[in-house]
C-alpha cells in the first residue's frame, strides 16, 4: 500500500501514456515532457500562491500582528485577490525606456527560474528531467539570471534601476563562487553530477538510526550553511536584499515595473527561492529519503516537500528577524569569509573520504573546518577597525 | 525529429547572429550575441554532447555575455555617431569566409551520415581530464590563476 502511494504519480503518468502506444515515438516523448512540465507548473504555482500568503502571515506573527485575514477563510484566498489586482493594474512603461528589453526582462527571469526547477528529484523516480549533468544545468541556467537583471536595469532607463541592477549583478557574481564551490564536495563524494545519484548516495542509516545525509558530516554541515547563505543572496532575500533596498534605491531593478510585470518578477524571485531550497534539500538533506527507518512508509515526495517547507520557513524567519546588511559588508563577507570557508569544506570532504568515511574521518574533517574557521576569524578580526566611514563617491 | 530540430535551431541561431552583427544599438547586439551562444549550446545538446552544451551556456552566456555587456556599459555611448561601412572589415570577413570554405571543401572525411556514438557521460570526461590530459589541465589552471592575480594587481595599483 505504501509502495503504491509512493509511486502513485508515476503510475498515473504511465497509465496516461499507455493510451498512446499506437502513436509514433515522438508524440509519446512530447506528451511525456508536457505532462512533466504541467505537473511542475501546477505544483509550484500553487506553492507560490500558498507561500505568498503564508509569508505575510508568518511575518505578521513575528511582528505581533495578525496578518491578512479578510479574503476567504484565514485569508487563504488572498493570493487570488492579489492576482486579480495585479492583472487589472495599469502597465506603465517609461517613455524613454528600451521597450523590448523592458518587456523581455521579467519573462526571461521567470523562464530561467522555472527551468532550474526541472532537474530536482521530487521523489522516488520523480525527476522531471533526469539529465546526466543536472547540477551543472542548474547553475548554467542560474547564471543567465544576471543577464535578465541587467536587461531590467538597463531597459528601464532609470538611475535607480541601473544602480540596483549593478548591485544585484555584483552580488550574484560574488556569491555564485561560494555557492558552486560548496556543491563540489557533495559532487566529489557522490561521484556524480546527477541529482538522482546524489540522493541515492545519501540513502541508508549509519548505526541503524542516523540517516546518511551529508548535513550530518562536519564538511556537509559547514557546506550546507554556506550554501544556504549564498542561496539567500542569490534569491535577493533579506538580509541580503541590497539590490532592492527601498530606503536607498526605491526598488532597484524593479523600480519602473508595475502591474503584472512586477508580479512576474515577484514570481521569479519565489521560484528561485524554491529552486535553491530544493537543491539544498537534494544535496545536503538527503532529498526524498525519510529521516528514520520506521518512517519509510510515508511517500517520498511528502518528505521532500516537508524538508522544502522547513527551509522556506527559515527563509521567512530570517526575513522577519534580521535587518538589511550594508553593500560593502555583503561583498567583503563573500570574498574574505565565504570563499575560503568553501575551499575548506572541499578539503575537509577529501580528508573525510580518505579516512574511510567513518568516525575517525568525521573527527579529522571537523578538525580541518574548525582550524580554518578559527584562523579566518583571527585574521579578519585584526583587520577590523571602527574608524568613521569615508565616502569616495557620495560627497 | 532531429532534422526538424536542427533546422529550427539553425534558423534561430543564424538570425540571432545576424542581428548581433547588424543591430544599431550595441547593447541589443550584445544580447543577441548571447542568444546565438544559447543556439550553439542547443546544437551541442542535439549532438549528444550534453556537458559541452552546459559549459557553453555557463561560460558564454553566464560569464562572457555579462562581461561584454559590462564593457559596453563602461565605455562611452556614441550611438548618435554615424557608423560608416568599413571596406577593410568587409575584406577581412570575406577572406576568413573564403579560407573556411576552402578548408571545408578540401576536407574529404566529411561523410553526411555520421556513425552514431554513445553520448559521453560527465564521468568519462572527468576521468580523461584527470588521467590523459592532466598536464594541459594544470597548465590552463596556472594560466587562469595568473590572469586572475594579474587583474587584481591592476585594480589594486589604482588605489595606492
Amino acid at each position: 500500500m505504501s509502495r503504491f502511494l509512493d509511486q502513485i504519480f508515476v503510475l498515473a503518468k504511465q497509465r496516461l501514456l499507455s493510451q498512446l502506444t499506437d502513436a509514433p515515438d515522438w508524440v509519446g516523448q512530447t506528451v511525456s515532457s508536457l505532462l512533466n512540465i504541467s505537473a511542475l507548473l501546477v505544483v509550484f504555482l500553487s506553492l507560490f500562491a500558498l507561500i505568498s500568503v503564508l509569508e505575510r502571515k508568518i511575518l505578521a506573527r513575528i511582528q505581533n500582528r495578525i496578518g491578512p485575514n479578510r479574503v476567504g477563510p484565514f485569508g487563504l484566498l488572498q493570493p487570488a485577490a492579489d492576482g486579480i489586482k495585479m492583472l487589472i493594474k495599469e502597465d506603465i512603461v517609461p517613455l524613454r525606456a528600451d521597450k523590448v528589453m523592458h518587456f523581455l526582462a521579467p519573462i526571461l527571469m521567470a523562464a530561467t527560474a522555472i527551468l532550474a526547477l526541472g532537474v530536482i528529484p521530487y521523489g522516488r523516480n520523480m525527476t522531471p528531467f533526469a539529465i546526466d549533468g543536472g547540477i551543472l544545468f542548474f547553475f548554467a541556467i542560474g547564471s543567465t539570471t544576471e543577464l535578465s537583471v541587467f536587461m531590467a536595469g538597463w531597459g528601464s532607463n532609470n538611475k535607480f534601476s541601473m544602480l540596483g541592477a549593478m548591485r544585484a549583478i555584483a552580488q550574484m557574481i560574488s556569491y555564485e563562487l561560494p555557492l558552486i564551490i560548496t556543491v563540489l564536495p557533495v559532487v566529489m563524494v557522490a561521484g556524480s553530477l546527477r541529482p538522482d545519484a546524489i540522493v541515492a548516495a545519501q540513502g541508508g542509516y549509519s548505526l541503524g538510526i542516523v540517516p546518511r545525509w551529508f548535513v550530518f558530516t562536519p564538511w556537509g554541515a559547514a557546506a550546507f550553511i554556506l550554501f544556504f547563505i549564498s542561496g539567500l543572496v542569490e534569491s535577493n532575500r533579506t538580509p541580503f536584499d541590497v539590490p532592492e533596498g527601498e530606503s536607498e534605491i526605491v526598488a532597484g531593478h524593479m523600480t519602473e515595473y508595475s502591474g503584472f510585470k512586477y508580479a512576474t518578477f515577484f514570481l521569479a524571485e519565489y521560484f528561485g527561492m524554491f529552486a535553491i531550497s530544493g537543491l539544498a534539500v537534494t544535496l545536503f538533506l538527503g532529498g526524498w529519503h525519510a529521516p528514520l527507518p520506521i518512517l519509510e512508509f510515508v511517500p517520498s515526495y511528502a518528505w521532500f516537500f516537508a524538508k522544502l517547507s522547513v527551509l522556506l520557513f527559515v527563509f521567512i524567519w530570517i526575513r522577519g528577524t534580521l535587518p538589511r546588511t550594508r553593500v560593502d559588508q555583503v561583498m567583503s563577507f563573500a570574498w574574505k569569509f565565504m570563499l575560503p570557508m568553501a575551499f575548506a569544506c572541499l578539503l575537509a570532504a577529501a580528508v573525510w573520504h580518505y579516512e574511510g568515511r567513518a568516525f575517525a574521518g568525521w573527527l579529522w574533517s571537523l578538525g580541518v573546518i574548525a582550524l580554518v574557521y578559527f584562523a579566518l576569524s583571527r585574521i579578519l578580526e585584526t583587520g577590523r577597525k571602527f574608524a568613521p566611514r569615508t565616502y569616495r563617491f557620495a560627497e | 525529429m532531429n532534422s526538424v530540430a536542427f533546422v529550427v535551431i539553425a534558423i534561430l541561431t543564424l538570425a540571432a547572429a545576424l542581428a548581433a552583427a547588424s543591430l544599431q544599438k550595441l547593447i541589443h547586439a550584445a544580447l543577441c550575441f548571447a542568444a546565438a551562444f544559447v543556439g550553439v549550446a542547443a546544437f551541442y545538446f542535439l549532438l549528444g554532447a550534453e556537458f559541452v552544451g552546459l559549459v557553453q551556456v555557463f561560460v558564454y552566456v553566464g560569464a562572457v555575455a555579462v562581461l561584454i555587456v559590462f564593457t559596453i556599459l563602461l565605455t562611452r555611448r556614441d550611438a548618435e555617431r554615424e557608423r560608416g561601412f568599413h571596406w577593410s572589415g568587409a575584406l577581412i570577413a570575406l577572406a576568413i569566409f573564403a579560407g573556411l570554405l576552402w578548408a571545408i571543401v578540401r576536407t574529404s572525411g566529411l561523410s553526411v551520415a555520421a556513425p552514431w556514438i554513445a553520448p559521453l557521460t560527465v564521468r568519462q570526461i572527468g576521468e580523461a581530464l584527470m588521467t590523459d590530459y592532466v598536464w594541459p589541465l594544470q597548465c590552463l589552471g596556472l594560466v587562469l590563476t595568473a590572469a586572475l592575480i594579474g587583474a587584481l594587481v591592476l585594480v589594486m595599483e589604482e588605489k595606492g
